[in-house]
């Protein structure tokens, strides 16, 4: 599937003793330099729209960038992204074990599960987790804790359980799919081996699921660190509800969306390069050799480039 | 030959909803025997192969290995179905190897042969390897302990696979089809490996299209077609002087 084919060839020239080397006039395409400059083009017109208009004030970004309270909202993004995808991770697995389950009673749990979850939507359960106290006026667990719903259902909580329960439906299908994509005859090398259903699940199934399940999941990582956004409507103080509270006290409220808009940006690129990289771990075995990383491509391409006749004039 | 028979077939059933694979099957095999399965395809002998270490449930009839029945339990005239558990502790000791090979793909060679004495008879890792690397070397594969599946041929994937299920040391070792997926010069290997352990008195159940392999190697062979058992005896005469006419035909169009 990933044929990269090979297109700087290495100091091919420099070999001697073989056949003669084709030395050819490449095709040329126009088209693509005319291309890349209407873009670019389109390009600066946007930024110049956006730099020349004297009623945003642009220095407040820098100002503003690394604040305290921002960076502070930054960290709470993270950790919520972070806690609710681990939430939303162990269960959907659980999830996805239990519908594919030959009992019947499991399998209609996690079905009635997903069925309700993926079918509300996430700022409407926040809203209900956080409003339960209508129904719920004590928590009581007997001796271990016992406490009002408005103090035990706190901001994070409320985040929580909303993103992380919601996510966890939305990943029990990706790892329902996961697993059906392994062969069924490694369950069967497995189960004649005298490896127990659950053993072969762990030890042959899921590793290999990994690779369908891994690309989603990524996905899934970078639409939840934005969806927490919505936690802001229930009084989380992340970064979205920071830069608000900062933009209407000062009068630099768009400019906070903006700065809002380049952190979440930010996060989301680091988050797509770890992705490339849990994805190559999980390759390991179904290719016979992993492809270059973008880094060693571009060692490689750097070093044979000197001696390129034919570059970019 | 011994009291107790390897595997005991009497009046086998298999049926895939309305459709009826095996038809009544009767056969013994006595320990250390290679009995051969042939027969065209869809005559029901990979199917009776998959029903002696349950990968396929009979529904009618009695099958046991090493006089215990297989995925049920006789009391007082009754049947009752094992547990998955107890049916892995009846799997253990039958090897299986199948056409395609079914190695785990994302573990080594040596982490494929270690994997279920490690998991299912809780050796240590290090008794483990020791008799996989033995065994890889037993098949000829010492040199290939760290290659992943995807980077051997076909024919050392299955020699893998074989090492794999000599791993948790089996009485009866079961072989369906197994080099009818490989190219023909690998096909040899494969045969020549098989040889050896039916040297060492292995009970073998090989369902294959080698004839050649069947007349050498074969101590019974077995002729199946449409779910039943249609002629049996020695390999040597029931290939060059076949007594039914279903198994001249088949046997004409294969030799």
């Amino acid at each position: 599937m990933t044929a990269d084919v090979n297109k700087t060839d290495g100091p091919g020239g420099a070999r001697g003793g073989g056949p003669e080397v084709i030395k050819a006039i490449p095709v040329r395409h126009p088209l693509r330099y005319v291309s890349a400059l209407i873009a670019l083009g389109t390009l600066v017109a946007i930024v110049y729209a956006f730099a020349q208009s004297d009623k945003i004030n642009w220095g407040a970004l820098p100002d503003y960038f690394f604040n305290d309270r921002i960076l502070d909202g930054v960290v709470e993004t993270m950790k919520l992204t972070i806690l609710a995808m681990v939430i939303g991770v162990v269960l959907g697995v659980l999830l996805a074990v239990m519908r594919l389950s030959k009992n019947p009673v499991t399998s209609s749990i996690a079905w009635f599960y997903i069925w309700f979850f993926r079918g509300t939507p996430v700022l409407v359960q926040l809203f209900v987790w956080f409003n339960l106290g209508l129904v719920f006026e004590y928590v009581n667990l007997g001796p271990f804790y016992k406490d009002q719903w408005s103090d035990f259902m706190t901001p994070m909580l409320t985040a929580l359980l909303g993103l992380g329960l919601n996510e966890a439906a939305y990943m029990a299908e990706i790892c329902r799919a996961g697993l059906l994509s392994v062969d069924e005859g490694q369950t069967e090398a497995s189960h004649a081996l005298g490896m127990s259903h659950s053993k072969t699940l762990r030890r042959i199934v899921i590793p290999q699921s990994m690779r369908v399940i891994v690309p989603p999941t990524g996905n899934e990582v970078i639409n939840m660190l934005k969806t927490t956004s919505l936690v802001s409507a229930v009084q989380y103080l992340d970064l979205f509800r920071v830069t608000q509270q900062i933009g209407e006290r000062s009068t630099a409220t768009v400019e906070m969306y903006f700065l809002a808009a380049a952190w979440y940006l930010v996060m989301t690129s680091i988050l797509s390069v770890g992705q490339y990289y849990v994805e190559r771990y999980y390759a390991k075995g179904s290719t016979r050799s992993l492809p270059p990383t973008p880094v060693q491509r571009l060692k490689a391409a750097l070093i044979p480039s000197r001696n390129l006749s034919g570059g970019l004039r | 030959m011994t009291a107790v028979p390897m595997v005991k077939a009497e009046n086998v059933h298999k049926s895939f909803g309305s459709v009826e694979v095996l038809k009544g099957i009767d056969l013994e095999v006595a320990p250390r025997e290679v009995f051969c399965l042939i027969g065209p395809s869809g005559s029901g002998k990979s199917t009776f192969l998959r029903c002696i270490n349950h990968l396929e449930q009979v529904s009618g009839g009695r099958l046991s290995v090493d006089g215990q029945l297989v995925g049920y339990r006789e009391k007082n005239g009754k049947l009752y179905e094992l547990k998955d558990s107890e049916v892995a502790l009846q799997r253990r000791d039958i090897g299986m190897v199948f056409q395609r090979f079914n190695l785990f793909p994302h573990m080594t060679a040596l982490e494929n042969v270690m994997e279920a004495p490690v998991q299912v008879k809780r050796e240590s890792k290090a008794v483990a390897r020791e008799r996989a690397q033995r065994l890889l070397d037993r098949v000829g594969l010492a040199d290939k302990a760290g290659n992943y599946p995807s980077q051997l041929s076909g024919g050392q994937q299955q020699r893998v696979a074989i090492a794999r299920a000599l791993a948790m040391e089996p009485k009866l070792m079961l072989f369906d089809e197994p080099t009818s997926a490989l190219d023909p010069e690998l096909v040899g290997d494969v045969l020549d490996v098989m040889r050896g352990l039916a040297e060492d008195g292995m009970t073998m159940i090989v369902v294959t299209h080698e004839m050649g392999f069947a007349r050498e190697v074969g101590d019974s062979l077995v002729f199946m077609d449409e779910g039943v058992v249609v002629e049996a005896g020695n390999p040597r005469d029931v290939l060059t002087n076949p007594q039914h006419e279903r198994t001249q035909s088949f046997l004409s169009k294969v030799l």
